[in-house]
């Protein structure tokens, strides 16, 4: 396993071995294990193009109003114009893929595409944020709590976990989407059905992140530098905030850049079904439902398919160089 | 309950050409209208089995084949529902009455099929007699008695046994108290609700008096069963043909033959032709399959009749020569949103008037594929039903609509910058989707915020959309709603979409908005009115009403587009089926 991340003060004056034992020692300087990683990810040309993308795409949604002002139109706007009112497609060619219409209009009522694929950017990555830092929270309190502690409370907590893992989560969600009303919670409308989301996804999915905390916290707790820190007195929190919950710091970041993307993939399977937003709020998943009834007009689904493809790829690209880059002996 | 998906789908076929019925397609509309029957020959074009007869012929002989992208819910005559069920069962089956094979609307009038001449009420309308014809006989050669009929319709009242057949036999007779169907409730005494004084008579008691109960007794249930040969729910497997087809072979969920039967005659038939001497189905075809066989001469017809794919379709409309062969057909549905007056502000009517005016009903025709899908519907009777107006109270250039209008009328209401409310739909339907999107969009140019709310397809009518407390407490001010008639005339259209009656506090009705006492007592006149020349126009005047409280706003009325088989003749479209009358078809 990796080295505490945090390395206390004591520990960076003394001269590591590698140092001792190098070949030119003027050459060497000394570095933290975080800095170590950041070369290996940086020298991951992969995984920086996977970073980028996802840099991209977030700036996308934050600025996703002003992009859409200076390339596009309102996402809900109709432009029946464009329409050829027979047939319910696009009168141009390529489905009216234009200066104006970047990624052409949609079948029916002529919305700007490329207008809905931004807009959709936003909840998608929303959605799949803040579901993984829900996932996150709850898996990793629970999983250290299981793993520190032991005994009945881990039993009680791993119990806890197989039950979750044995839920049929999109049954459930679609159940639940249905089912609850307009107003909830003191929320309404976009508001109520993204935070329903939030909820469903990132609170299904703690039992996978919990396990390995868990499991990862169980080896940490037997570890020597946590007996000598328990021989000179420390007490359980301390022991788990300085000793035990640095080190998780690395699994559980790959693991969130690795939740990201299949809760991306999660929303786009609810829109697709249709329990996700309400329309006409866009959404990459349910542009692809509408687009697969309309499967003479290829481009409607090209662009959020698109979307969604690039997106889950750079997530899990970077992911991956993450995983590299901190835990080299799990190397392929 | 409304007719199964399989209409609600022909609806949906997604869609192009423009012109069609009101501009005539491509050339010339064709001279003969309904009441001359189609005599005249009739060329090849767009429309033409619409008023008259396509290619006619006598010629007997030759194998119709028939494929269906599905299957049956059941060839049983006491557990079908599907608009080309009761149109196809006709090959082997004779109700008592039956709607005969002529084009437009002289095929939707019930003719006597079974019985000798249509049925004769008691003065109150609450006792209706048949008389059979003479020399009736099954497939195997015995003879067709009242009580096989009587019997037929008593075994259709289990729906445990026979979940999907029409129940209206079950709401209108008066049934014993518990009878559970001649399975359940053994030698039980039904003679309440049907019965068969003798070998020739038929007579059944109704619990409210109904003139158009001729109507009824044309759907299938009426089909004799001789009770000896009856095995429940495996009936399906081999029926006794009472018609000029029998089964000769029978594999569910691959398809049948069915062959002349020896021991029907002219004779005793006026109805049927009975041209073909094979009629070959093949069930579970794929449906874009099925659409370019059709096209292509090696299948004649795509038995469900409710329109052909989108795929299909976008290759039919640009090519003039398959378009010729093509037929739009307007059936009798009408898509519409209810405006719920229990909702503020649609207490105010002109709250509920300026949607009227707000609505570009053109998005309602995009939202069903365009001009193929539907028309744009001012009231609610579609052209075809027998008395239908057109009643346009709300008019507006192209079906545009009218903001000027909208406003004046918000701010009669005292709602002059709009306001707030909801529309549901059911989220498994695209089109409806694509309708609250239409409704949104259009509503917006007035002021008035729409929320869209989809609710699942199945408990839509019973816990959502058609709950009363529901649809106040979550604010559903307008419902995207559909209703198609099972039989062509005002009362089976309107009744219930229109009778307060049928509003139940726990949910379940398609009426979510229509609380009009005059209209209530309007359809319980018309109801009990014999005389066919004033009951048609109370149909328009129930229509007028409920458009005058602006409690519905009518979308499309909705149309499907088929094609006419290479080498098939006598293709005619009657307001009585809504699609190809198989009954008359015969091939070259």
């Amino acid at each position: 396993m990796t080295a505490p991340l945090d390395v206390p003060e004591s520990a960076k004056e003394a001269v590591p071995e590698a140092v001792v034992t190098g070949v030119d020692r003027k050459a060497i300087q000394g570095r933290s294990l975080g800095q170590i990683a950041w070369l290996r990810l940086k020298r991951d040309k992969v995984a920086m193009v996977g970073a980028g993308v996802i840099l991209f795409l977030i700036l996308i949604a934050v600025f996703a109003p002003l992009i859409v002002k200076w390339f596009g139109h309102p996402p809900l706007e109709f432009h029946r114009d464009m329409i050829d009112q027979e047939t319910q497609v696009p009168k141009d060619r390529f489905g009216g893929i234009s200066w104006d219409y970047l990624f052409g209009v949609d079948p029916q009522w002529g919305r700007d595409i490329f207008s809905r694929v931004v807009y959709g950017a936003r909840i998608s990555l929303l959605i799949a944020f803040l579901a993984t830092l829900l996932s996150v929270g709850i898996g990793t309190i629970l999983g250290v709590t299981a793993g520190f502690f032991g005994g009945w409370v881990d039993t009680v907590i791993s119990r806890l976990m197989d039950v979750f893992l044995a839920f049929p989560l999109l049954v459930f969600a679609i159940a639940l989407a249905g089912v609850v009303p307009d107003t909830a919670f003191g929320l309404s409308g976009d508001a109520l059905r993204v935070s329903l989301l939030i909820f469903i996804i990132g609170f299904f999915n703690w039992p996978y992140i919990g396990r390995i905390v868990r499991g990862q916290t169980l080896s940490l707790r037997e570890r020597e530098f946590v007996d000598a820190a328990r021989s000179l007195g420390a007490r359980g929190p301390y022991i788990i905030f300085r000793e035990v919950l640095p080190n998780l710091v690395a699994p559980i970041l790959i693991y969130s850049t690795l939740l990201i993307p299949s809760n991306i993939l999660f929303e786009a399977a609810l829109s697709f079904l249709g329990v996700g937003v309400r329309p006409p709020t866009p959404t990459w998943g349910g542009m692809l439902s509408d687009a697969a009834r309309i499967y003479t007009v290829p481009h409607y689904a090209i662009f959020p398919g698109l979307a969604i493809f690039l997106t889950v790829l750079a997530f899990n690209l970077f992911g991956d160089g993450l995983r590299d880059a901190l835990d080299p002996r799990g190397n392929r | 309950m409304m007719k199964k998906p399989t209409l609600a789908k022909a609806a949906l076929v997604a869609a192009l050409a423009m012109g069609l019925a009101a501009c005539g397609g491509t050339s010339t509309q064709t001279p003969p209208k309904a009441g001359e029957s189609g005599k005249p020959a009739v060329k090849e074009e767009f429309n033409a089995a619409l008023t008259g007869v396509f290619n006619p012929s006598t010629k007997k002989g030759g194998t119709l084949k028939l494929a269906n992208s599905g299957d049956w819910d059941s060839l049983d005559p006491a557990d079908t529902y599907y608009g080309y069920s009761w149109n196809f069962i006709r090959l082997y089956g004779r109700a008592l009455m039956f709607f005969p094979g002529k084009p437009g609307a002289e095929g939707a009038k019930p003719v006597p099929d079974l019985a000798a001449e249509a049925g004769k009420p008691s003065a109150d309308f609450k006792t209706w007699t048949y008389t059979l014809r003479d020399g009736l006989k099954y497939e195997d050669g015995t003879p067709i008695v009242a009580k096989d009929v009587a019997y037929a319709v008593a075994r259709a009242y289990d729906k445990v046994t026979f979940p999907n057949g029409p129940t209206y036999l079950n709401d209108m007779l008066n049934w014993p108290k518990d009878y559970k169907g001649p399975y359940k409730s053994k030698g039980a005494d039904f003679s309440s609700a049907v019965e068969a004084p003798d070998d020739k008579t038929v007579v059944f008691h109704l619990k409210e008096p109904y003139s158009g109960f001729d109507y009824i007794v044309q759907m299938s249930p009426t089909i004799p069963v001789p009770e000896a040969k009856d095995t429940g729910a495996k009936y399906r497997e081999h029926v006794i043909s009472s018609g000029p087809y029998m089964f000769e072979k029978n594999e569910i969920g691959k398809g049948f033959t069915l062959v002349r039967n020896p021991h029907w005659s002219e004779a005793v038939d006026p109805n049927r032709p009975a041209l073909p001497d094979k009629y070959e189905v093949s069930t579970n075809v794929n449906a874009d399959d099925m659409d370019n066989r059709v096209i292509s001469g090696d299948l004649h017809v795509a038995i469900e009749g409710t329109g052909v794919q989108p795929a299909a379709l976008s290759k039919i409309l640009p090519d003039p020569a398959l378009k010729a062969r093509a037929d739009n057909i307007t059936i009798q549905r009408l898509w519409y949103t209810s405006i719920n007056p229990t909702v503020k502000p649609f207490d105010n009517k002109d709250c509920r008037i300026a949607v009227q005016y707000a609505m570009d009903k053109t998005g309602y025709v995009a939202a069903y594929g365009g001009s193929t899908g539907g028309e744009i519907a001012t009231n609610l009777l579609p052209p075809t039903i027998p008395g239908a107006q057109k009643i346009d109270l709300y008019p507006s250039p192209e079906g545009k609509g009218d903001i000027a209008k909208a406003k004046e009328h918000l701010t009669k209401c005292g709602q002059p910058n709009g306001f707030e409310t909801s529309v549901s739909y059911r989220a498994e339907r695209p089109k409806e989707k694509a309708t609250a999107e239409a409704i949104k969009d259009s509503l917006a140019r007035a002021g008035i915020n729409v929320t869209i709310k989809p609710y699942p397809l199945k408990d839509y009518f019973s816990s959502f959309a058609g709950r009363p407390s529901f649809v106040v407490k979550e604010n559903l001010g307008l419902v995207v709603n559909g209703w198609g008639s099972d039989w062509p005339d005002g009362y089976g259209f309107l009744q219930q979409i229109t009778d307060s009656r049928v509003i139940r506090e726990g949910g379940g009705s398609s009426n979510t908005s229509v609380r009009i006492p005059d209209v209530d007592a309007m359809l319980d006149k018309a109801r009990v009115e014999a005389d066919v020349t004033k009951r048609e126009p109370m149909w328009a005047e129930i229509d007028k009403r409920v458009m005058e409280e602006s409690v519905i706003m009518p979308g499309i009325w909705a149309k499907s587009l088929l094609v006419r088989g290479k080498g098939v003749t006598n293709v005619l479209v009657s307001d009585g089926q809504q699609m190809y009358d198989y009954v008359a078809m015969g091939v070259e």
